[in-house]
């Protein structure tokens, strides 16, 4: 557990000199207990103190990074069991399996989804990170050769599979400035792996027949100053990987230092049927999995995790929130409705999408509102007719249509008088207060 | 090295409660533990599959989801039945979209009669669920309360607004009901209160905590149903400790991203296998978040779900 304020406050030298820039020590240390300060802004605390603290504030698990540049993927650093607690951290890097033994076109073919399936949602782009190369021929040539391929033709993250020390070794060295995840330390070859592990600098998997036996592998890796581990607890029932990835997420945040380190999850080993593997990935994406490898890439099964990935990741606290602006939903005219809404990203999908439904083209304008909701948006005040009306001068929608009718949601039905007011060329029209009900609303609609 | 796991200190129990008559029931929840966390308590019964019986609008569904239900689609019985005997159906979910106001507009006493002609011809517990509008609901609920006396038909939405009308029909015809509150834990435990108060038999009320789907705001309900479970189980909040029903697979076949083709969006691959991904993610992880009841459509999501809602309820070492 993370020491409290007054835990820290304890060791701090209770000068209140201000120089941290926070007027007293006890503040200074609230502040460190919330995560708001850095240790270093006092210029008095003794080493031994800060030694102390940084141990005590270290993570319950390990943050670290796998590979490097753009697409380099930050992994761990998890704090809690539920996402209402706080949140979680690090999304869940996705990998695609990609062997050496794979036909030359079915290699190209992955790199391709690999590269390309890559999704648009409320201004922020969905794509996979990883590739998990894996040795499956026994050749060092066929494994480097597979390795180099993959290297130049996508930026992505790497993680190197084999059994054989002697591959992994070879397919390291093929890309040891791309920090790849090599995988993986067993008790049969811990020492020679983690040699490798800490001489390349990349971080490194350990794989274990049970959590004792892994707790005792990642272990003997932190004695040789390996710091960045990932843990595969060998399970590949669904039933055993549920349950490993609990436990490891419980125990580290009790503190149990041997299994605080993110998990990596094999999909692609626990079914031949994709449709279920999808499945699995989604209930690892939920319960703890810092990464998933799956046998493949296909739009209509990743895509669905990536949204999943976004949702269950969004900070409870900051409400994911929509570009302000014009959306032309359904190609529309000069004589299409103009709908008005906020920008939570919610409001803006359940929307959008109901117009969508709707069939009829529209303008769907929407406002500003910090990410709040129309409801609530309207109740702070940023949602009402002194900001809205401004938004819809400036946005230019009047370049777009001939008409001057605007469509205000139901819920912001008291503003209506003030848009008149602000907006005397416009007819303001109050829509209905559930989305759900817009498709009728629009299809009575009429521009004259 | 022995590694010690810490347990949950659990101190509640979600109410395990009988669904259905006598000749058709079906019992939920009962949990003293998260959902499938059997390493630390004991779960009595799964989650069950509810499939979704509409009784008109489904020229709107993607047509993967209609097709499985094409040659029964005029009649709910046969629908209901096919869901049953074909699909594994364990409760059937009729969803009354004809009496919508903003629709068909159906009336009362068609419902009713239609709810009835469904709970008889069937032989696992009926849900019948209207279109959240607050008068009409009343006006449908209560007759389908009355028509359906006997059968201990689980009843929904009822909503702070409407409950006590369709509460009371409920308790006079011994009917289960839905308490349904907006994605808020507070507005959830204050309904349930009410319903007490209003003389709802504890092992007639079930909860609905307004769910959406993958892209929808999953992750809201998602939270709001872990803290319901935090608060019943290890809190013993007992006005939290009901089952919940999530009827889930209307919000997933809604969206555009169910419908969007291959052609339209090649990114997007197959849109059949996307619509039955997205159906069986979102349930599933709404029965990881402490769903008791699914309502669901898809044939294929319903298989796949099960399956490995099956593997994780194998008993833990």
């Amino acid at each position: 557990m993370p020491l409290t304020g007054i835990e820290i406050f304890k060791l701090l030298p209770k000068t209140n000199c201000g120089k941290c820039g926070v007027p007293t020590c006890l503040a200074f240390a609230m502040q460190l207990a919330a995560g708001k300060a850095d240790l270093n802004a006092c210029p008095t605390v003794s080493e031994e103190t800060k030694a102390k603290l940084s141990e005590a504030s270290a993570p319950p698990i390990r943050p670290l990074t796998i590979g490097t540049g753009n697409r380099a993927i930050k992994v761990g650093g998890e704090t809690v069991l539920f996402r209402h607690e706080k949140r979680f951290e690090n999304p869940t890097g996705l990998a695609i399996l990609i062997t050496d033994t794979m036909a030359e076109s079915d290699v190209e073919a992955r790199i391709n989804r690999l590269n390309n399936l890559i999704y648009d949602r409320v201004g922020l782009t969905l794509r996979p990170e990883m590739a998990a190369l894996r040795a499956d021929s026994g050749k060092v040539e066929s494994f480097v050769a597979l390795i180099n391929k993959v290297k130049t033709q996508s930026d992505c993250s790497l993680i190197l599979i084999s059994q054989d020390a002697d591959i992994l070794t070879a397919g390291v060295k093929a890309c040891a400035e791309r920090k790849p995840l090599i995988y993986a330390a067993t008790a049969a070859n811990a020492a020679t792996i983690g040699a490798l592990a800490r001489e390349a600098g990349c971080p490194v998997a350990v794989k274990g027949a049970n959590l004792d036996e892994i707790a005792g592998l990642t272990d003997q890796l932190t004695k040789i100053g390996i710091k960045d581990i990932v843990i595969d607890s060998g399970a590949r029932s669904v039933k055993q990987v549920f349950e490993d990835q609990i436990f490891i997420r419980k125990a580290a945040l009790a503190k149990t230092r041997s299994l605080g380190f993110p998990t990596i999850v094999f999909a692609c080993d626990m079914t031949q049927d994709p449709m279920k593997e999808a499945l699995i990935a989604s209930l690892a994406i939920a319960k703890y999995a810092a990464i998933v490898v799956l046998s493949d890439f296909q739009g209509h099964a990743l895509f669905p995790l990536l949204v999943e990935r976004l949702n269950l990741y969004t900070d409870p606290q900051k409400p994911l929130a929509t570009k302000e602006g014009i959306y032309e939903i359904g190609g529309p005219n000069e004589n299409s409705p103009v709908l008005l809404t906020s920008n939570f990203s919610l409001t803006y999908f359940i929307v959008s999408g109901e117009i969508e439904n709707s069939k009829v083209p529209a303008y769907l304008l929407v406002k500003d509102t910090e990410g709040l909701s129309v409801m609530t948006a309207w109740a702070a005040g940023k949602f009402v007719a002194d900001v809205i009306a401004p938004f819809v001068k400036k946005c230019g929608i009047t370049d777009k249509i001939k008409h001057r009718k605007l469509i205000i949601p139901g819920y912001a039905a008291s503003e209506s008088g003030g848009l008149e007011e602000e907006l005397p060329d416009w007819k303001i029209e109050v829509g209905p207060r559930e989305a759900a009900h817009i498709p009728a609303y629009l299809k009575t609609w009429k521009a004259q | 090295m022995a590694i010690v796991i810490p347990k949950t200190i659990y101190n509640g129990k979600v109410k395990e409660i009988k669904l259905g008559s006598d000749m058709q029931a079906v019992s939920v929840g009962g949990e003293n533990c998260f959902p499938f966390y059997l390493f630390e308590g004991a779960m009595p019964h799964k989650p069950v599959i509810a499939m979704e019986v509409w009784d008109s609008g489904t020229e709107d569904w993607p047509v993967a989801a209609l097709e499985p239900f094409k040659d029964v689609i005029s009649d709910p019985a046969a629908w209901a039945n096919k869901c049953i005997s074909e699909y594994g159906a364990e409760m059937i979910c009729l969803q009354l979209v004809s009496t919508d106001p903003n629709g068909m507009n159906r009336g009362a006493t068609e419902a009713a009669a239609l709810a009835k002609k469904v709970a008889d011809a069937i032989n696992v517990p009926l849900i019948v669920w209207g279109t959240a509008n607050i008068e009409k609901d009343t006006e449908v609920l209560r007759a389908v309360a009355e028509a359906c006396q006997g059968k201990n038909i689980i009843l929904g939405p009822l909503e702070e607004k409407d409950f006590k009308k369709i509460g009371a029909a409920a308790i006079g015809y011994h009917q289960t009901v839905i308490a349904s509150s907006p994605i808020d834990i507070n507005l959830a435990k204050q309904l349930n209160i009410l319903m007490g108060n209003l003389g709802i038999p504890e092992n007639a009320l079930l909860m609905d905590p307004t769910v959406s789907s993958i892209g929808y705001g999953i992750e809201y309900c998602y939270s709001v149903m872990e803290r319901i479970r935090a608060a019943g189980l290890t809190q013993s909040d007992d006005k939290l400790q009901y089952p919940l029903i999530c009827n889930i697979s209307k919000e997933t076949w809604k969206a555009k991203e169910a419908k969007v083709t291959e052609q339209e969006d090649p990114l997007m691959g197959d849109a059949k296998k996307r619509g039955i991904l997205l159906e069986a993610m979102s349930a599933l992880i709404l029965a990881l978040a402490g769903g008791n009841i699914l309502v669901m459509r898809h044939p294929e999501a319903i298989k796949l779900i099960k399956g490995i809602l099956d593997e994780l309820y194998v008993p833990s070492k």
